[in-house]
């Protein structure tokens, strides 16, 4: 029991460990701060294009959506990671993670993004157009509000899984929390730095995850 | 981008693709023997946690909630980091597909438990009391009355979810789990050529394009009731 806490719970390795983290946090969170509005302004970009009066738009929409959900994250990161410099661009690890993030995030926000449009009733666009407005301020004044409010717990458990999915940048050495533990633990021989990670990511997720719930329950009653 | 040439020998190389080929369809067979297992013990294991929890017995309620509300908050790498170099440490040592299973089961288990909770909570009081009164007993009431009607709202977010899940199986490379991602980095920095990256990544596309499509086809086909 004593070896177990040695290994899992050292409060003195964790204390030591801290600012380290404390940094990698920093950079998660500037990571979140680039790649969730990246995707949330993507998204809305595909939805709208998959619901374009053009039928090839549309299309091309939908393959891109459906061709960026197919691929696991970590496998389009180190592909524009270490694929790229082959052709000649070299991205920074920030600049790699932001690319792959904007296009796996942009294709799950624009799903969430089109559901909640078609959720909205023909009517309203109807309405909307007969009282003058114009098409972009029937979708930025009737639609988009009414969309947004019908799937705002998707929208927010999406954000829960960007937040974790930020932890893979770790793969490509930018030093975000899921980093700097790792390396903590790498040069202590010691699991605490993780454990202690893997606290600072309950801390900030757990009221997020119960946010979901709560929203979800809401929706459905 | 030094023209067309160079790209396509970079890229989409011949002669690596005929090299590189059995190396990743290894890499696939692993892939989906540590994908489907997960499927069948995460499923398996989130609808039995939703039935225990139907019971209502409120300190394994909790610990369930607990279970389900931590595993799905922590990042799947983060537990696959602690659970690769912590286990040894506490005299189990398992290998490194077996902690990419295990880990992968626990977060479907995870999700798929407040999915399948979210279906039972959704079925009507009436169908218990109707189904209670005619003599069937709690378990039975569950299992021919309420897990038919719950089920069948859970298969979309279940099924996305579960894709989600799989494809996380390429977190595996991390840990050394031989799976396709992890072929195509190990045959990528030996040929010192981007085109195994390429088959990997078109693999991928390959295998997960048709669970994305019928994900997409059951989100209409047995669309939440949504107000």
């Amino acid at each position: 029991m004593e070896a177990i806490a040695q290994q899992f719970l050292n409060l003195a390795i964790m204390e030591r460990a801290l600012p380290l983290l404390l940094m990698g946090l920093r950079q998660t969170a500037i990571l979140c701060l680039v790649v969730i509005p990246l995707g949330l302004a993507g998204g809305l970009g595909v939805a709208l294009l998959s619901r374009s009066p053009l039928r090839l738009v549309r299309w091309a929409a939908v393959v891109g959506i459906d061709f960026f959900r197919a691929i696991p994250p970590l496998v389009l990161l180190i592909f524009i990671y270490s694929g790229l410099p082959f052709a000649g661009i070299r991205p920074s690890p920030l600049t790699a993670v932001a690319i792959a993030f904007f296009l796996n995030t942009s294709s799950y926000y624009g799903e969430i993004y089109r559901a909640g449009i078609e959720s909205v009733g023909q009517g309203q666009w109807d309405a909307a157009r007969s009282t003058g407005l114009r098409a972009h301020q029937a979708l930025a004044y009737v639609v988009l509000p009414q969309a947004v409010r019908n799937v705002l717990p998707d929208l927010v458990s999406n954000a829960v899984e960007v937040v974790k999915l930020t932890s893979i940048a770790s793969v490509v050495a930018l030093p975000e929390l899921l980093y700097s533990a790792d390396m903590a633990r790498s040069v202590t021989f010691n699991n605490s730095p993780l454990v202690l990670a893997a606290a600072l990511y309950l801390i900030i997720l757990w009221p997020m995850v119960r946010l979901v719930s709560r929203l979800e329950r809401r929706i459905a009653t | 981008m030094q023209g067309s040439p160079r790209f396509v020998d970079v890229f989409f190389n011949w002669v690596l693709i005929e090299r590189y080929f059995p190396a990743i369809m290894k890499g696939v067979a692993v892939t989906i023997e540590i994908a489907a297992a997960v499927v069948v013990t995460g499923l398996a294991l989130g609808l039995i946690l939703a039935i225990v929890r139907a019971f209502r017995f409120l300190p394994v309620s909790a610990l369930i909630v607990v279970f389900a509300d931590a595993f799905r908050a922590l990042p799947p790498l983060v537990l696959i980091l602690l659970v690769y170099f912590g286990l040894p440490n506490l005299g189990v040592s398992l290998p490194s597909f077996a902690v990419l299973w295990l880990v992968l089961s626990l977060v479907l288990a995870a999700f798929s438990e407040e999915v399948f909770w979210a279906g039972l909570l959704s079925v009507p009081k009436g169908q218990w009391e109707a189904a209670r009164s005619t003599g069937l007993g709690f378990l039975e009431t569950l299992v021919y009355v309420v897990l038919p009607q719950a089920l069948r709202l859970t298969v979309p977010p279940i099924t996305n979810r579960t894709v989600v899940i799989t494809k996380n199986t390429a977190l595996g490379t991390v840990i050394g789990v031989g799976e396709i991602l992890n072929q195509a980095t190990t045959a990528q920095s030996f040929s010192g050529n981007a085109t195994p990256l390429m088959m990997g990544a078109i693999t991928y596309v390959i295998l997960f394009i048709p669970v994305v499509v019928l994900g997409r086809f059951l989100e209409t086909r047995f669309a939440w009731r949504r107000l």
